[in-house]
C-alpha cells in the first residue's frame, strides 16, 4: 500500500543484527509482524498478545516510527498510494458510495473522488439517519427518557441509558446503590462485548472472511439472550434508569454469565485462529487506514480507534463511574493506528469485559438495585395497596415525571466507540430543556478522510468497518 | 496578566491547587471570564466550566489547547430562548497528560447569532459546528463548509430552537389511505 521502495531498500542485514545470533533466522515479514504488538497501559510491558501474530509468511511493508501529524486528510501517514500511472486531474472521477451500499453500516454517504483507483478526497455525507431524537427528548419526561436514548446507538444501548441516568443523576445529587453500580458496570461490559463481536463480524464479512460473520454473530447471541432474560428485550433495553436500573438480575444470573463468558472467550480464541495468520485478513488490515495520536485529539477520535493509535485514555480508567475502578482489567493500545490494531485492540477489550464481568459474578454486593427515592424511583406495587403515599408518588412519578433542579450537567461513559457524553440543562421541571449527546461516531465518521485518503478505493471499506460507525449515533 | 483575577465559584474544596491553576492560567487576562467547578459521577474528577465573551472565544480556546487542553471532544450548542444573551455555544476539551475536562461557553444574543469559527484551533470542529449551525442555527464565520449537515439542504428553520415546536411539520403518510 505504500511506496515498495522501501520494502527493497531495508536491508535485511540490519534487522537481523538486532536478533540472537542463535536464535532462527526471521525473515522483514516475520520482524514487521513482531513488532506490531500491543503494550499494556501505564508500564512499558508488551501485551503477550504479540506472540500470537509474530509467525506467518506475509510480507509486510515498513511503516514510519513517526508518522508525524498531518492536519489535512493523512498526507503524511504511510498508507498513502501513489499511482503508478499518471491520471490527468482533469480525469478524476466521483463516485458515490451510499446511502444503501451494503458495507456503509447503515446510511452512510461517501463522496470518493477517485485518480484512477486511488482515493484522492473523501467527504462523508451524513444525515440520512436523522430522526431529532435531542429534540423528542425534550418532550419526554426524566422517566420516559430512557426509551429515548437507548435508540440513539442501538448497539450500546446500555452505555446510552447508563450516560443519561447518570447526567440526571448528577442534576439530582442521587446516589445509586452498590449493587446499582455493580448490576450497570455488568450489563455495560457485557454490552460492550456484544458490540465489539457484531463489529468483529462485520468487519471479516466487508473485507472477505465471510465465516467470521457467522461466528461473531453466533457469540453475540449468547449475550443478547442474556440481556433478554434480565431486561425483557434484546436490544433498546431502558433497564438502566435515573436511580438505578429497572429490575433485580434473573434467578441463576451467575451461571448465565459464567457460562457466556465461557463461551464468548473460546469464541475469541477461534476467531483468532480464523484471522491472526490469515494472509488475506493481514495484508487488508495491516498498515492501512492508518490515523495518528495528533490527527485523533484534533478530531476528536476517542474508544478503541484512538487507543489504537496509542493514545492511552480510557474514560474506565481516567473518570471512573459507577465504581468501574474496584475491579481489575487493562486497557490494551496499539502501536500503529492501522486497522490491524484496531483488531487487536478490540479483541483484547472483550476479554477485559469479561474479566471483569467474571469479577462482578464473585465480588457484586447485596442490597437494593435501585434508590428508596420515592420522588425518583416507584414504590414496590404490594406498597401501593398498603400504603396512600406510595399510591400517591406511584401515580406523580408516572403522570408528571421526576421533578429535576435547574442547572447543567455532563457526564461521559467509555462507550464501546469511544466517548459517549451526555450533555443536559436544565431549567427545573420534569423534562430537560436541552439534551445534548456527545457521539463517538460523528467523530468517528469524520475523521474518515484522513484514513482514507490516499489508500486504495478497496481498503475505503477496511477503513470504514474499523470505524465502527453507528448511524444511529451519527445522526441521532 | 492584566486585568482582574478570574472569579472561581467553587462548590467543592477538595480540588488540588494545580488543577485550579491550569484552568485559572487558561482565563488569565481575559476579563469577565468566571469559572464553575462541576462535579461527576466518578469522585475523583470535576470538570471545570469556564464562561468566556464571544470576542475572547478564539483566543481562549487556543489558549486552552496550549496549556495542555489538547484533545477536542464536543462542541454544542443550547437556545435558552427567554434569557438574554439568547444562545450558548460551549466547547469540551480533555487534557490527557492532567487528566482534566475544561468546557469553554460564551453566550451570543439572537439578533447577531455569530460565533468566530473554531475550526482554526481544532479540524475537528468543523462537522459539530456544522451541526450547530444546522440545529440551533449560529453562524460561524470562517468555517470552510457551513452548510446544513443532519436536515436535507432545503430544509427551512432550525428545528432545535425552542421557538420551533415539535409537530409543526406536517408529514405526509404515502402508502395506503385510511377511511375515518
Amino acid at each position: 500500500m505504500t511506496d515498495t521502495t522501501d520494502t527493497e531498500s531495508a536491508p535485511v542485514e540490519e534487522l537481523e543484527s538486532d536478533q540472537d545470533p542463535s536464535a532462527p533466522e526471521m525473515s522483514v515479514a516475520d520482524q514487521r509482524r513482531a513488532t506490531h504488538d500491543m503494550w499494556v497501559s501505564g508500564t512499558e510491558d508488551t501485551y503477550p498478545f504479540a506472540a500470537a501474530t509474530d509467525e506467518g509468511a506475509q510480507e509486510m511493508l515498513p511503516q514510519a516510527d513517526d508518522p508525524g501529524a498531518s492536519m489535512q486528510a493523512g498526507i503524511a501517514v504511510d498508507d498513502d498510494y501513489t499511482s503508478e500511472v499518471l491520471v490527468d486531474p482533469d480525469e478524476r472521477q466521483i463516485i458515490n458510495m451510499g446511502p444503501q451500499h451494503p458495507s456503509t453500516h447503515g446510511v452512510l454517504r461517501l463522496h470518493l473522488e477517485l485518480e484512477g483507483e486511488t482515493v484522492r478526497r473523501v467527504k462523508p455525507i451524513i444525515g440520512y439517519l436523522h430522526t431529532g431524537m435531542e429534540k423528542t427528548a425534550e418532550t419526554l419526561t426524566y422517566a420516559q427518557g430512557g426509551t429515548n436514548v437507548t435508540r440513539m446507538d442501538y448497539l450500546a444501548p446500555f452505555h446510552n441509558e447508563l450516560a443519561y441516568s447518570l447526567t440526571v443523576e448528577q442534576l439530582l445529587g442521587l446516589e445509586v446503590p452498590a449493587r446499582a453500580s455493580a448490576i450497570r458496570v455488568l450489563m455495560t461490559e457485557l454490552n460492550r462485548v456484544a458490540s465489539h463481536l457484531l463489529w468483529a463480524a462485520t468487519q471479516g464479512m466487508d473485507i472477505g472472511a465471510l465465516s467470521m460473520m457467522i461466528y461473531g454473530w453466533r457469540e453475540r447471541e449468547i449475550c443478547l439472550d442474556f440481556f433478554e432474560k434480565t431486561t425483557g428485550l434484546r436490544m433498546n433495553h431502558n433497564y438502566i434508569r435515573p436511580g438505578g436500573v429497572a429490575a433485580d438480575l434473573p434467578d441463576g444470573w451467575q451461571d448465565d454469565v459464567t457460562n457466556l463468558i465461557a463461551v464468548v472467550s473460546a469464541g475469541i480464541g477461534e476467531y483468532e485462529e480464523l484471522l491472526n495468520e490469515n494472509p488475506i485478513f493481514l495484508d487488508r488490515t495491516m498498515g492501512v487506514g492508518v490515523i495518528t495520536p495528533q490527527e485523533c485529539k484534533e478530531y476528536g477520535v476517542t474508544g478503541p480507534m484512538a487507543r489504537a493509535s496509542g493514545v492511552d485514555w480510557d474514560l474506565r480508567k481516567a473518570a471512573p463511574y459507577c465504581g468501574i475502578d474496584q475491579y481489575d482489567f487493562d486497557v490494551p493500545l496499539g502501536r500503529h493506528g492501522d486497522v490491524h490494531d484496531r483488531y487487536t485492540v478490540r479483541m483484547e477489550e472483550m476479554r477485559q469485559s469479561l474479566h471483569i464481568a467474571g469479577q462482578i459474578v464473585e465480588t457484586i454486593p447485596s442490597g437494593d438495585y435501585r434508590a428508596e427515592d420515592r420522588k425518583v424511583t416507584p414504590p414496590p406495587r404490594k406498597r401501593i395497596d398498603e400504603s396512600m403515599e406510595a399510591l400517591i408518588h406511584h401515580f406523580k412519578l408516572f403522570t408528571e415525571g421526576i421533578n429535576v433542579p435547574e442547572g447543567t450537567a455532563y457526564q461521559s461513559v467509555e462507550g464501546p466507540r469511544g466517548e459517549l457524553g451526555c450533555l443536559i440543562v436544565s431549567k427545573g421541571g420534569t423534562r430537560p430543556w436541552r439534551m445534548h449527546w456527545r457521539a463517538p461516531s460523528f467523530a468517528a465518521v469524520q475523521a474518515l478522510p484522513v484514513m482514507m485518503t490516499d489508500s486504495l478505493l478497496a481498503d475505503v471499506v477496511a477503513s470504514l468497518a474499523s470505524a465502527d460507525p453507528v448511524l444511529g449515533d451519527v445522526d441521532r | 496578566m492584566t486585568g482582574e483575577m478570574p472569579t472561581v465559584e467553587s462548590d467543592s474544596s477538595a480540588v488540588p491547587g494545580t488543577e485550579n491553576d491550569l484552568v485559572a492560567s487558561v482565563i488569565d487576562g481575559f476579563d469577565g471570564a468566571t469559572v464553575t467547578e462541576h462535579a461527576t459521577a466518578s469522585s475523583a474528577t470535576v470538570y471545570h466550566q469556564v464562561s468566556v465573551s464571544v470576542d475572547d472565544w478564539v483566543s481562549v480556546v487556543r489558549k486552552a489547547k496550549n496549556a495542555g487542553f489538547d484533545a477536542f471532544v464536543d462542541l454544542y450548542a443550547v437556545d435558552h430562548f427567554a434569557q438574554a444573551p439568547r444562545y450558548e455555544v460551549g466547547v469540551n476539551l480533555i487534557s490527557m497528560e492532567n487528566n482534566q475536562r475544561i468546557i469553554i461557553s460564551t453566550r451570543v444574543p439572537y439578533d447577531d447569532a455569530t460565533v468566530p469559527t473554531l475550526t482554526g484551533v481544532f479540524v475537528g470542529a468543523n462537522f459539530y459546528e456544522r451541526e450547530a449551525y444546522d440545529l440551533i442555527g449560529i453562524d460561524f464565520p470562517g468555517h470552510p463548509d457551513l452548510t446544513r449537515i443532519l436536515l436535507p439542504d432545503e430544509w427551512v428553520g432550525h428545528p432545535l430552537r425552542k421557538d420551533s415546536s415539535v409537530g409543526a411539520i406536517p408529514v405526509q403518510f404515502k402508502a395506503g389511505s385510511v377511511d375515518l
